[in-house]
C-alpha cells in the first residue's frame, strides 16, 4: 500500500465513481425520453399497453435516480477532493457550466417528482404528458452542461495563462469550446441508444422465457425501432467526433487508431498487438484508405499520426483496444436492431411469415445487445478520459501536478469499492424484487376492472 | 454591490435552503427510527412517507448547488478545502450516498426494516454533525497551511469544546426544525394523532435548541474572539431570531395556527444563520482566506450572476407548483389522492 502512487489512487477512484455514475446518468439522459414517448403513442393510440409501459419504466426509473443521484454526488465532490488544482483553476475558468448544469438537474428533479406522483390526478391525461417535457429538457440540459466542461478539458479555451496566472477569461467562450458540440451530440445519441437497447433487452427477456403477452410483443418492437433510430443518429454523431479529433485534437485519435505516421492515404486498424518498442503491429485487421476516408472524408487527406508529438505527450496505447470494442458494440446495436425493424416491417406485410420474428436467437442477441450497449458507452468514456492524457487539462495542467497531496487516498479507495459494490447489489435486488412482485399481466387485469 | 458580496451572499441561500430542506429530511428520517423504538411508527410514518416521497431528490441539489457556486464564486476555497476534506469529506459522502440509496427500498414498501429504519434514521444525525463540522472548521485553527501543503488537524478538532457544540446544535436543530414543519404538515392532515406525537417531538426539542445555542456563542468567545466581536456588533440578528423563537414556540404550545409557527422558525433560523455568515465575513477560511482574496474575475462572476438569476426565474415557478401539489394541496396531504 505504501508504494501505492498517489496519482494512480486518485485516477482509479475517479474513473471507479465515473465508471459507475454513468450508467445512471446515462439511464437518467435517455430513459426520460423513451417514457414521454411511450407515454405519447399510448394516449395517442389510445393503447394501454404502451401507458402501462411508460409507468413500469418510470418505476423503474426513480430507482436509478436514487443511484444516479448519490453516485453524481460523489463524483461532483470527488472532483475536488482529489483533484483540487484542477478544480482550482476549472472553477476560474468553467465554472459556469458546472454551475448552470445542478440547475438544470434540479428543473429535472422537480418535475420528476410531480411526474412520478401525479399519474391519475388530472382530468386530462395529456396534462400529465406535458410534466415530461421539462424533464426531458432538464436531463438533456445537464448532460450537455457537464459534457461542456469534459468538452473543455479536451480543448480548453476562454482564458490565457501568463506565467501560472490566469487572466482573460471569458466563461462563455469556455463553455462553448470547440470540442463541445460533437462531444454533446455523440454523448446524447449514445445515451438514447444504449437506454432503448437496455429497455428492448429487457423486453426480449421476458418473450425468451415463453411470455406471450401482446405488452412484451409492442414493447419490443417500440425499443427496436427506437435503437434503429438511435444508432444511426449515434453513427453519424460519432463520424462527427471522429472527424473533430483528427482536426483538433489529433494524437488522441492517433492513439485509438494506432497511427504512428503522419500520410496520406492512411490505412485503419482494427485490432491487433503492438510491440511499443518497435511500435509494429500483429495479427491486426488492416483496411486500406479507410483512416483518411474516416478521418477526412476522402482517401488522399493526410491525416496526422503520434510522430507528430513527443513521446512523453502520447495517449496509452491501450486505449486503441477501448475505441474497437466501442465501435465494434455499435456495429453490433445497429445491426440487430437493423435485422429485427426490416423482419417486422416484412412480416406486417406478409411476407417472410415462415420465421417468427420472436424467435429465440433473435431474442438472444437483443438480449446480449442489452449489456454490450452499457459496456459501449464505458468503452467510450474510457476512449475519450484516457486518451486525453497525460493531460487532465489539454496543454495546459498535467493529471500528475492536480493531483491531490492529502494522505490515505488509497483507504477512500477501498472505502469507495466498498459503497459501489454494496450500491449495486442493491439496486440489482431492488429493480429485480419491484417487478418481480408485480407482473404487467397482474397489472393489466387490476387496470381492465378499473377501466 | 461588489462581486464578492454578492458570490457570498448567493452561496449562503443555498446553504440555508439546505438547511431548512435537508433538517425536515434528517429529522424525519430519525423520527421514523424513533418512533419504531417507542413503537408509535404506525402513527407518525404515513404522514412522514407522504412528504417525503416527491420532494427527496430535491434535497441533495442544494448542497451541490452551495459547493458549485462557492467554487464558481471562490475558486481557491476548492484548493484548500479539497485537501484538508478528503478523509471527513469522503466519510460524509459515503453516509449521504447510503442514504440517498436507501430512499429506493421506499419503493417497495421496506420502511417497515429496522436495518432501513436504523441506517435512515442514524445517517439522519450524523450527516448534518460532519456537516456542521465543516463551519467549525472554517473558523480557522484546526487547518495548518503552510505553502502548498494543507492539513486538517484532527486530534485538535475532536478536542475542542466549540466543535462539540456545533455537532450537537446541528443534531437539536434538525430535530426542531424537522418536528415543527412535520407537526404543521400533519395538522393540514387533520391526522390528529400524528400532529399531537409530532408536536411533542418539536417541544422536547426547543428549548434545547436554544440552550445549545447560547452555549455556542459562549465557546466561539474562546475560539475566534475576533468572530464574536463581530457577531456583537450585529446582536440585533440574533435578537430577532430568539424572537421568532419563542413566538413559534408560543404558538406549538397554544396548538394555533402550525403553518405561521414554522414560518417563524424558519425566520428564527434564517436570522441566526444570516447573523452567523455576516459576522463571519469577511474569511472563508479563517485566516488564510478572504472573500476579497478569493473572489473569482469580473467575466466570470457576471455570468454566474446571469445564471443564477434565470435559474431563479426558472426554478421559483417550478418549485412553487411542486408545493401546490404535494405540500399545500389538502386532497394530497390528506391522502385522497
Amino acid at each position: 500500500m505504501f508504494a501505492f502512487d498517489q496519482v494512480i489512487a486518485a485516477r482509479l477512484l475517479t474513473s471507479l465513481t465515473l465508471g459507475f455514475h454513468i450508467i445512471f446518468a446515462t439511464m437518467g439522459v435517455g430513459i426520460p425520453l423513451c417514457i414521454s414517448l411511450a407515454e405519447f403513442v399510448g394516449l395517442w393510440k389510445k393503447d394501454v399497453h404502451y401507458l402501462l409501459l411508460a409507468r413500469r419504466w418510470a418505476r423503474g426509473y426513480v430507482i436509478t435516480v436514487a443511484v444516479g443521484v448519490v453516485t453524481g454526488t460523489c463524483i461532483a465532490l470527488q472532483l475536488v477532493f482529489l483533484w483540487p488544482g484542477f478544480m482550482q483553476l476549472a472553477g476560474k475558468v468553467i465554472g459556469l457550466p458546472l454551475f448552470l448544469e445542478t440547475f438544470a438537474f434540479f428543473f429535472e428533479a422537480i418535475f420528476l417528482g410531480m411526474y412520478l406522483y401525479t399519474w391519475d390526478r388530472f382530468q386530462n391525461p395529456w396534462l400529465h404528458w406535458v410534466l415530461s417535457v421539462p424533464i426531458i429538457i432538464g436531463a438533456v440540459g445537464s448532460a450537455c452542461f457537464i459534457t461542456s466542461v469534459n468538452a473543455f478539458m479536451n480543448t480548453p479555451q476562454g482564458f490565457r495563462l501568463e506565467n501560472g496566472v490566469i487572466t482573460a477569461i471569458d466563461p462563455w467562450q469556455a463553455m462553448f469550446n470547440p470540442a463541445a458540440p460533437s462531444k454533446v451530440a455523440h454523448v446524447l445519441s449514445s445515451a438514447f441508444l444504449t437506454v432503448s437497447f437496455v429497455l428492448a433487452a429487457i423486453a426480449a427477456y421476458h418473450l425468451y422465457r415463453k411470455k406471450q403477452h401482446e405488452y412484451y410483443q409492442k414493447a419490443l418492437g417500440f425499443t427496436m425501432l427506437l435503437s434503429l433510430v438511435f444508432s444511426v443518429l449515434n453513427t453519424v454523431m460519432g463520424d462527427w467526433s471522429g472527424k473533430f479529433l483528427a482536426e483538433s485534437q489529433p494524437e488522441k485519435l492517433a492513439a485509438g487508431e494506432w497511427h504512428f505516421h503522419t500520410g496520406a492515404r492512411a490505412k485503419l486498424i482494427v485490432g491487433g498487438i503492438l510491440h511499443e518498442d518497435t511500435l509494429e503491429t500483429e495479427y491486426a485487421l488492416g483496411i486500406p484508405l479507410l483512416l483518411s476516408i474516416l478521418a477526412k472524408g476522402t482517401p488522399d487527406a493526410k491525416v496526422i499520426g503520434l510522430d507528430q508529438f513527443p513521446r512523453e505527450l502520447w495517449p496509452p496505447l491501450y486505449v486503441h483496444y477501448f475505441f474497437d470494442l466501442m465501435v465494434g458494440l455499435g456495429a453490433y446495436l445497429f445491426v440487430v436492431s437493423f435485422l429485427f425493424v426490416g423482419l417486422s416491417f416484412l412480416q406486417k406485410r406478409g411476407k417472410l411469415t415462415r420465421f417468427s420474428r420472436y424467435n429465440r436467437p433473435v431474442l438472444a442477441a437483443i438480449m446480449a445487445g442489452g449489456p454490450f450497449a452499457v459496456l459501449a458507452t464505458e468503452c467510450g468514456w474510457i476512449f475519450a478520459e484516457v486518451g486525453r492524457q497525460p493531460w487532465i487539462l489539454r496543454g495546459v495542467l498535467r493529471t500528475g501536478e492536480a493531483v491531490t497531496p492529502a494522505a490515505y487516498l488509497p483507504e477512500m479507495l477501498v472505502l469507495f469499492v466498498l459503497l459501489y459494490v454494496f450500491l449495486a447489489v442493491l439496486v440489482t435486488s431492488v429493480l429485480v424484487r419491484l417487478f418481480r412482485k408485480t407482473p404487467p399481466e397482474v397489472e393489466l387485469e387490476a387496470r381492465k376492472i378499473i377501466l | 454591490m461588489e462581486l464578492h458580496k454578492i458570490g457570498i451572499a448567493i452561496a449562503w441561500i443555498f446553504l440555508y435552503g439546505y438547511l431548512i430542506v435537508a433538517s425536515i429530511d434528517f429529522g424525519a428520517g430519525f423520527f421514523s427510527f424513533y418512533g419504531k423504538l417507542t413503537k408509535r411508527d404506525h402513527i407518525i410514518n404515513a404522514i412522514i412517507d407522504r412528504y417525503l416521497s416527491p420532494v427527496w431528490e430535491v434535497t441533495n441539489v442544494f448542497l451541490i448547488f452551495f459547493v458549485y457556486a462557492v467554487i464558481g464564486f471562490f475558486p481557491d476555497v476548492a484548493y484548500m478545502y479539497g485537501v484538508a476534506l478528503l478523509v471527513p469529506g469522503s466519510v460524509a459522502l459515503l453516509l449521504i450516498a447510503i442514504r440517498g440509496s436507501f430512499y429506493a427500498f421506499a419503493n417497495y414498501g421496506a420502511r417497515k426494516n429496522t436495518v432501513y429504519l436504523f441506517v435512515y434514521g442514524v445517517t439522519g444525525l450524523f450527516i448534518p454533525a460532519s456537516l456542521a463540522t465543516l463551519l467549525t472548521i472554517s473558523e480557522g485553527g484546526f487547518i495548518s497551511v503552510d505553502g502548498q501543503r494543507v492539513e486538517l488537524l484532527l486530534h485538535q478538532l475532536v478536542r475542542s469544546p466549540y466543535a462539540w457544540v456545533v455537532v450537537l446544535l446541528a443534531i437539536v436543530s434538525v430535530l426542531f426544525i424537522s418536528a415543527s414543519f412535520l407537526t404543521y404538515y400533519a395538522d393540514r392532515a387533520n391526522d390528529t394523532e400524528a400532529r399531537e406525537v409530532l408536536r411533542r417531538f418539536a417541544l422536547y426539542n426547543s428549548l434545547p435548541t436554544i440552550f445549545v445555542s447560547f452555549l455556542a456563542f459562549f465557546t466561539i468567545r474562546t475560539h475566534n474572539p475576533e468572530h464574536f466581536e463581530r457577531m456583537l456588533s450585529m446582536s440585533w440578528m440574533f435578537m430577532a431570531s430568539l424572537a421568532c423563537f419563542l413566538l413559534a414556540l408560543a404558538l406549538i404550545i397554544q396548538r394555533k395556527w402550525y403553518g405561521t409557527a414554522f414560518l417563524f422558525v424558519m425566520l428564527q433560523f434564517a436570522f441566526a444563520f444570516f447573523g452567523y455568515g455576516r459576522s463571519h465575513l469577511p474569511y472563508l477560511l479563517y485566516p488564510y482566506l478572504t472573500v476579497e482574496s478569493g473572489v473569482t474575475s469580473d467575466a466570470m462572476g457576471v455570468a454566474l450572476i446571469a445564471a443564477f438569476v434565470g435559474g431563479i426565474l426558472l426554478l421559483i415557478p417550478s418549485l412553487f407548483l411542486l408545493m401546490r401539489l404535494f405540500v399545500f394541496s389538502a386532497t394530497y396531504v390528506q391522502g385522497r389522492k
